[in-house]
């Protein structure tokens, strides 16, 4: 048997893989259930036919996604016994409640009405048919909010005392879920969400443009994700300084490895690009612009920020992933922000339609918002070690009395399932999204689809029976 | 009596339960799959559980999460005990799960995703009987943590626990069956149903008898004066369930088999209970030991005698939406 030291590192290898692989797939059907809702809320207002093929072209891709989201968060759910059973011991009274919430309100709530939505057309009313996806874009929206109070909490603990076998307890549920990182997180990654769907829309629909700029369904598309990023990219920028300042103010250890920051110092430079030494706990090849780093964390030129020397050395996170991470989360952020003033301009002269480079470049940043959130969210998880409960409850004395071969075991098996199956799953997603949404030429043969029935494209689900939706969906 | 540890348990049960009969029938379709006749017959049986499946195991995820919000000493002993089958038990679930998607996605590799389906289905069972028979023999505790091997939960028993159920959800898929389909399938099912029901009982006499001898405290439950007043209509209510079933299948009564075996799985289900309360780590750490303290339990008592009417009302919805024979026309693909 190994020592401890080595599973907790290949548990927390584990819970990266796994939770890194989960979060690509909420992360797009947060805004895309959010996206569907407004395309058939749109299609039930105008009865424009082509919100109708755009909501159906993406509802196939939402079910696919949410699926994968499905049986990966399940893995969660259940690692943190399996690997964090100490962790789950001590903070269990404490973020238990939260995540049973999390089932209850939203979990329940998606798969329930995720099989109306999907299978339902023609069976309910479309007024009814609204509501299901409503409730499955509302679903996606609760989960977040309850599992982000978890993981704010484990970030910014508060409303928690300790009791006599050493478990966090709670004293005060409103402070356990409006923690102070709480609404700041919310809003950054709900932002991420929807800006991460939007690009991938608008690389769909640029896709489908540089085929045929007269598309209808493309046009639409294209120019519904470009106003998503000309408006919310901006916004996260803001979201996403205020919440910095969150950080500097409740975990200020976090700010100096993003910042790069050794030393305590008034008038901080802001790195731009350095290799950060952990040992020899300096910084090498460093460019840098003075005093800038003050000015965007305190709004002064000679504001004190805080250094990562203002701890012990054992007391301090990785501090080349944190600083590396969040330069590429803020730079993908600054190209989302140039796509979409691009988009601005381009519209202004009527020339968002047939501009080629730019649909090229809209494919180039259609996978932009998965890179940032995992940055982002690398940037925030790694900032907190080396605890998992910030300042209270440490990675080391949180894992489970499991032994380095079976998290090691489990670990691979994990690590070969995830890339065959969600890799497969990619793969059928990005075909998918390769068919234009008018295009009724059936991709696949599927086994219900009768034989000798093509029927032309008939819009209106109500009208046409059963047999002929199957048929022209297929 | 009824303080909050007590009524979470009951509420924790009452989730596993409904996983269980849930999850149990669209797994057991799963299992039976490769015996049915033809593919459109594989894609009619699939489609009779997909708009369904997903919320059917949203309630093992509640129970996992209600297990750590609740009994979270429990949750922190019980996973690292059953460590290797808790996370096969998962990964299949995940071959499963992927399936009713990818297989209309790629109809040239539709044969992996279908072996995909049913080993996932499989295997996800199997690993559940494991867990259910590791449980019931016993956990070893040490301290706040799990004390065991990390083979401890494979033995003869548990292996027949893991046989039992996986007989037990292809009884409750084949009996779904005869209630949403008609024509070849449905008859293929009752053919199904029959051997299943059989070996089922079989398995479920097999581990009753076995159950006893595993401690002499669960011996003492079902075989001293005065419990055995107590649990001696398990028993008997067992046969005529037994008997209810058999009439149907073999009076071919579409609708009656599913319930009659439902009502077979609660009456094991209480059995169950009966042999292992008040523990909720079987012979180490009781209820009680093991809740959170009041005001956790109370805090999510509070959603829950909200949340769960509305989401048994929803989920019942959801079913009558759907409900009636399936029609092999039907799908979104």
């Amino acid at each position: 048997m190994l020592e401890t030291f080595d599973a907790t590192l290949l548990a927390r290898a584990q819970f990266a893989f796994t939770i890194s692989f989960h979060i690509i797939f909420p992360a797009f059907s947060i805004g895309l259930a959010s996206y569907l809702m407004v395309l058939e809320g749109l299609w039930l207002r105008t009865g424009n036919e082509t919100y109708l093929r755009l909501f159906k072209f993406w509802m196939k891709i939402f079910a696919v996604a949410f699926g994968m989201g499905v049986v990966s968060g399940i893995v969660m759910s259940y690692q943190f016994g399996t690997n964090w059973s100490v962790f789950s011991d001590k903070a269990g009274p404490v973020i238990g409640p939260l995540m049973a919430y999390e089932v209850l309100t939203a979990f329940f709530l998606e798969a329930g009405f995720l099989g109306v939505m999907l299978f339902g057309m023609g069976r309910v009313s479309k007024r009814l048919h609204f509501f299901a996806t409503v409730m499955v874009a509302f679903g996606t929206l609760l989960s977040a909010t309850w599992i982000l109070a978890v993981n704010s909490w484990m970030q910014t603990p508060a409303g928690y005392a300790i009791n006599e076998v050493g478990q966090f307890v709670p004293a005060d549920w409103l402070a356990i879920i409006f923690n102070p990182s709480f609404p700041y997180r919310l809003v950054h990654m709900v932002l991420a969400a929807y800006l991460t769907t939007a690009f991938v829309v608008g690389a769909v629909g640029a896709l489908h443009l540089l085929r045929d700029k007269t598309n209808a369904d493309a046009r639409k598309m294209f120019s519904m994700a470009m106003w998503m990023a000309a408006l919310v990219a901006p916004l996260q920028i803001f979201a996403g300084d205020l919440h910095g300042l969150n950080t500097l103010e409740h975990q200020p250890i976090k700010v100096a490895a993003m910042e790069g920051h050794w030393e305590r110092q008034a008038g901080a430079p802001l790195i731009l690009f350095a290799l950060p030494d952990q040992d020899a706990e300096q910084n090498h090849a460093e460019i840098s612009v003075p005093g800038l780093s003050a000015l965007i964390l305190t709004h002064e030129w000679d504001g004190v920020t805080p250094g990562l020397k203002d701890v012990a050395k054992d007391k301090r996170p990785p501090v080349a992933i944190v600083f590396w991470s969040f330069r590429i989360m803020v730079a993908v952020g600054m190209l989302m922000l140039l796509v979409g003033a691009v988009s601005l301009l381009l519209r202004w002269r009527h020339r968002l339609y047939d501009t080629r480079w730019f649909h090229r470049a809209a494919i180039l940043t259609g996978p932009a918002g998965f890179v940032a959130v995992l940055a982002g969210w690398v940037t925030t998880e790694v900032g907190r070690q080396p605890y998992t409960v910030y300042g209270l409850l440490t990675t080391q004395d949180s894992i489970a009395p499991v032994g380095a071969p079976a998290v090691a075991a489990s670990l691979l098996a994990f690590v070969v399932v995830y890339f065959a199956l969600f890799g497969a799953g990619t793969y059928y997603i990005l075909r998918m999204m390769n068919k234009a949404p008018d295009d009724d030429t059936p991709m696949l043969h599927a086994p219900m689809r009768a034989a000798g029935t093509t029927p032309a494209a008939a819009i209106d689900p109500e009208t046409i029976p059963a047999k002929q939706e199957a048929d022209r969906d297929v | 009596m009824f303080d909050l540890p007590t009524i979470w348990a009951g509420l924790l049960a009452l989730a596993i339960f409904i996983y269980v009969i849930l999850d149990g029938f669209d797994l057991g379709i799963g299992i039976i799959f490769p015996f049915l006749d033809s593919d459109d017959d594989r894609a009619l049986a699939m489609n009779s559980v997909a708009p369904v499946w997903d919320g059917n195991e949203t309630w093992l995820v509640l129970g996992g999460g209600g297990l750590l919000a609740a009994f979270p000493l429990a949750y922190a002993v019980v996973m690292p005990a059953l460590y290797g089958p808790f996370i096969v038990m998962i990964l299949a679930l995940v071959f499963r799960g992927v399936a009713f998607e990818f297989r209309w996605r790629d109809v040239a590799h539709q044969k992996i995703w279908d072996r995909s389906f049913n080993f996932g289905s499989l295997v996800a069972t199997f690993m559940q009987g494991i867990v259910l028979g590791a449980f019931v023999q016993g956990i070893e505790v040490d301290g706040r943590a799990y004390g065991g091997g990390w083979w401890d939960w494979l033995t003869p028993f548990t292996v027949t626990c893991g046989v039992a159920l996986t007989f037990g959800y292809a009884l409750l898929g084949s009996t779904w069956l005869l209630m949403k389909t008609s024509d070849g399938l449905r008859e293929k099912a009752y053919v199904l149903a029959r051997r299943c029901g059989a070996a089922t009982l079989v398995f479920v006499g097999i581990v009753s008898a076995w159950t006893p001898f595993l401690s002499p405290e669960i011996a003492d439950r079902w075989f001293t004066y005065p419990h055995l007043l107590v649990v001696a209509p398990v028993p008997v209510l067992t046969a005529l369930l037994a008997a209810l079933l058999g009439w149907g299948l073999v009076k071919r009564r579409d609708y009656i088999p599913f319930p009659a075996a439902i009502g077979l799985f609660g009456l094991c289900f209480a059995g169950l209970g009966v042999s292992i309360s008040p523990y909720i780590v079987p012979r180490a750490i009781t209820i009680h030991e093991a809740a959170a303290p009041d005001s956790s339990l109370a805090f999510m008592l509070v959603g829950a005698l909200v949340l769960l009417p509305l989401i048994l009302a929803y989920t019942a919805y959801s079913y009558w939406v759907f409900r009636g024979k399936v029609d092999p026309e039907a799908g979104y693909h």
